[in-house]
């Protein structure tokens, strides 16, 4: 028997069938008796001020029940506490083409659809900016009057080692200029949410989020609703990749629209609106010079981007961090300036994508890299090879590095395409290329400053043997239910097929920060496994009771906690839970504040931004 | 508006409703039949979510009519599987030969392959799928790879597609 019964096994996940059958409730299959529709009415100008909204019309529209504008929720939001300059639905001002100024619930879609035509919005137009050079240029056009300079939203300059030394000594510098266009998630589901407020003055929420906790938090804040009556439910999401990681305008306008009708509100967004809501990959143009020696070994980099973030914060100051802040791991670079700017510009705002703000980096870092192999006729593989930053060591930026799989990783690459003896060699138009990366593991702060888990997990046993995992994760199609299961599986001893999982219920199941910056597996599932392993010393121990063995000769696995030395004495897991049940009450167990929890010295990139640019806490 | 009433033989059942003349044969599935496993992901017809079979071919289910329908066999994902397991296995038969006698050889195939990945795609891919291997029953890779090209998916990059629906068609 393998040392893991699950772990590392190729099990169907636990939510196939629901995919695999339609059976799968994503937000927009949710149907609730008395359910009203909802549309949004956004922007049609990219720079404008509000000098009017008239819903009167469409209030009077037959069918149309509720309609609610910016007015009605002017507390300011955002995802991160320390830039928030959203407004649920636009107040006194538009500064992109698709920006939510009102909301309709109607009896069906098709008449708040009619409906929104019915609003009329008086604008008056002001200039737009959209690019990066004017955002800097024009302090005379304010797209946020709290912009310092021009509209520059956040300025960010890092410097490590001896960069001087590192370019003086350096026998070839490389000077490159690179721009990275902005892309965007297209999720196939576009983004739902579902309302309902109830008669006991309690809103539940149901909507494809990646973050139902900090969507939580921004609920309260906006509506002026105690989170205590508030319930946000993460529906499986069909398919995000960091553009359901924000709280959205229509998430709220169903909200408010519940509360105004106490009536379900539904609000679907069609594809043309999913790209106005965007969060997208930022468009990034960078400069970066690289000394090297003559072997191209690299003495110094000074990495400078300039982020397009579009019209709002959203996740700005961690991307611009980002852009720089990783250019460090793959590669050994003793000196490292980083200069990193994001601007404001009119257009729909960027946020996370997959690989949050490393990817355009590390487009225009590779592709010198390439180029400083073509200046001394090095093969880039090979060259790549040579300078990689070793295994278990720490950046110049104070990054820790635990294991490098990049060297065989550029080996399997080489054996299975060949590209030393193929590149430059595919005839004219067609070519191969290699780029190496990196990204963190789990988020080291949380957006918001506090001393609290970032993943918390519940386990319950039934008198059956049952297994339900309790876990606020948000299941992207990453499969995060599939982990939990599989890991309270692991830890007790059944299959993940026995176990049932709550995931992303804030009132079900205890906080999880949500499906970003690759950490629910490493933190959530650190969770349940700490959850599950106080159980199974319950179980295990009630097992050596009636077994009369020592628990430590004890194994658990495939639904039975046997001897390790005779596998034939056993007891069956239910049976097991019974026992333990009846000598220490209901079997629950929580996770340890510090289960989840980050090694214990937090890379310097998180000192710094803890110091200078903490978040304000929760008011 | 007005409704009109509209029978439809959908997953082998007649089902009448009354519904928009302009509702489309997404909205009546969801939203008239509660058949939601028929997703939606653009209704433009460029992303194939909401692919079902029309008489065994596939169709975009959001840009068609219901009234052109008329008399044809709709059959949409909730159809896919026989639903004749359970009683052919008896009571003492385990769950997972009980799955297997059940489900249409596509699911188990994509379940095991790790096919779905958020699953938004699926009923479609699937769909187009099944059409695929009830005309050929050995598709080659880029049979499949054209019969599967309108159907977008944004979480696999395809590969582990393309191995179910290979691994069904040699079950088949």
């Amino acid at each position: 028997m393998s040392e893991f019964s699950v772990i590392g096994r190729r099990l169907p996940k636990v939510n196939s069938w629901a995919h695999l059958t339609g059976e799968a409730r994503y937000a927009d299959d949710l149907f609730l008796p008395r359910m009203l529709y909802g549309r949004v009415l956004r922007s049609t100008r990219p720079h404008a001020r509000i000098r009017r909204v008239d819903t009167s019309r469409a209030l009077a529209h037959p069918g149309v029940v509720a309609v609610v504008t910016g007015a009605d929720m002017p507390e300011k939001m955002g995802i991160m506490p320390s830039t928030q300059d959203e407004t649920a639905l636009a107040v006194d001002r538009v500064r992109y083409v698709g920006e939510p100024v009102a909301a309709v619930a109607a009896l069906d879609e098709d008449t708040a659809f009619d409906a929104l035509s019915l609003i009329q919005v008086d604008y008056e137009d002001l200039e737009p900016i959209f690019t990066i050079e004017e955002a800097l240029e024009r302090a005379d056009v304010k797209i946020h009057d709290e912009a310092k300079r021009a509209n520059v939203f956040k300025e960010v300059h890092l410097s490590f080692g001896d960069l001087e030394t590192g370019f003086a000594t350096a026998d070839h510098v490389r000077d490159d200029w690179f721009f990275f266009e902005g892309n965007t998630h297209a999720p196939i589901e576009s983004h739902s949410a579902v309302a309902a407020y109830g008669p006991d003055d309690k809103l539940t929420l149901w909507t494809a989020t990646q973050v139902p906790h900090y969507l939580h938090r921004e609920l309260e804040k906006v509506l002026g609703l105690p989170r205590s009556r508030i319930r946000v439910i993460a529906t499986p999401n069909g398919g995000a990749f960091g553009g359901k990681s924000d709280p959205f305008g229509h998430e709220f306008a169903a909200a408010l629209l519940s509360i105004r009708t106490r009536r379900p509100v539904k609000i679907t967004l069609d594809r043309e609106e999913v790209f106005y809501a965007h969060r997208g990959r930022h468009p990034v143009k960078m400069r970066i010079r690289t000394g090297v020696k003559k072997d191209g070994e690299i003495t110094a980099v000074h990495y400078q981007s300039w982020l397009d973030g579009g019209a709002y914060a959203s996740y700005g100051i961690a991307t611009t961090y980002y852009t720089g802040a990783l250019l460090t791991v793959t590669y050994r670079i003793p000196a490292y300036k980083f200069d990193g700017v994001r601007v404001y510009t009119n257009k729909p705002p960027c946020g996370p994508k997959r690989g949050h703000g490393t990817t355009q980096p590390r487009y225009g870092f590779e592709c010198q890299i390439d180029k400083i192999a073509e200046d001394l006729d090095l093969d880039p593989l090979e060259y790549r090879k040579k300078i990689l930053q070793p295994a278990n060591s720490r950046t110049v930026n104070d990054l820790r590095i635990t294991s490098m799989g990049l060297g065989e990783c550029l080996d399997a690459l080489q054996r299975s395409t060949r590209y030393s003896e193929r590149r430059g060699q595919l005839g004219r138009g067609k070519g191969i290329g290699l780029a190496g990366s990196a990204y963190i593991s789990g988020a080291g702060l949380p957006i918001y400053w506090n001393e609290m888990p970032h993943s918390g997990a519940e386990i319950r046993i039934d008198r059956g043997g049952g297994v339900t995992v309790m876990c606020g994760t948000s299941e992207i199609g990453q499969g995060s239910d599939n982990m939990l299961a599989s890991v309270a599986a692991e830890a007790l001893g059944v299959m993940p097929s026995d176990v049932h999982v709550v995931s992303g219920d804030t009132s079900l199941a205890p906080v999880d920060l949500g499906s970003y910056s690759s950490r629910v597996t490493f933190m959530a599932g650190n969770a349940v496994r700490d959850a599950a392993m106080k159980l199974r010393a319950l179980l295990v121990a009630a097992a050596a009771e009636k077994l009369e063995l020592p628990a430590d000769r004890l194994l658990s696995a495939y639904g039975r906690i046997y001897d390790r030395d005779d596998p034939s004495k056993f007891i069956a897991f239910a049976d097991a839970a019974v026992l333990a049940e009846s000598k220490h009450g209901t079997l629950v167990a929580t996770s340890r504040p510090r289960a989840s929890a980050v090694p214990s010295r937090a890379p310097a990139w998180g000192r710094r931004r803890r110091t200078r640019t903490r978040p304000r806490s929760p008011r | 508006m007005t409704k009109q009433l509209l029978t439809l033989h959908v997953n082998g059942e007649l089902r009448t409703i009354a519904a928009d003349s302009h509702h489309t044969l997404l909205e009546v599935l969801r939203e008239e039949l509660g058949l939601t496993g028929t997703k939606h992901g653009c209704e433009l017809g460029e992303c194939g979510a909401c692919t079902v079979l029309v008489d065994g071919v596939p169709v975009l289910a959001c840009l068609t009519l219901p009234a052109l329908v008329g008399d044809a066999d709709v059959t949409t994902v909730e159809g896919l599987a026989t639903g004749a397991g359970a009683g052919a296995q008896g009571a003492g038969a385990g769950r997972e030969a009980e799955r297997e006698a059940t489900l249409h050889p596509l699911q188990i195939a994509f379940a095991e392959e790790g096919a779905a990945q958020c699953g938004y795609c699926t009923p479609g891919m699937l769909m187009t799928a099944k059409a695929l291997l009830d005309t050929t029953a050995r598709p080659t890779r880029a049979q499949i790879a054209s019969a599967i090209s309108g159907n977008l998916c944004r979480c696999t990059g395809y590969t582990a597609i393309y191995e179910a629906i290979e691994k069904a068609a040699s079950r088949a």
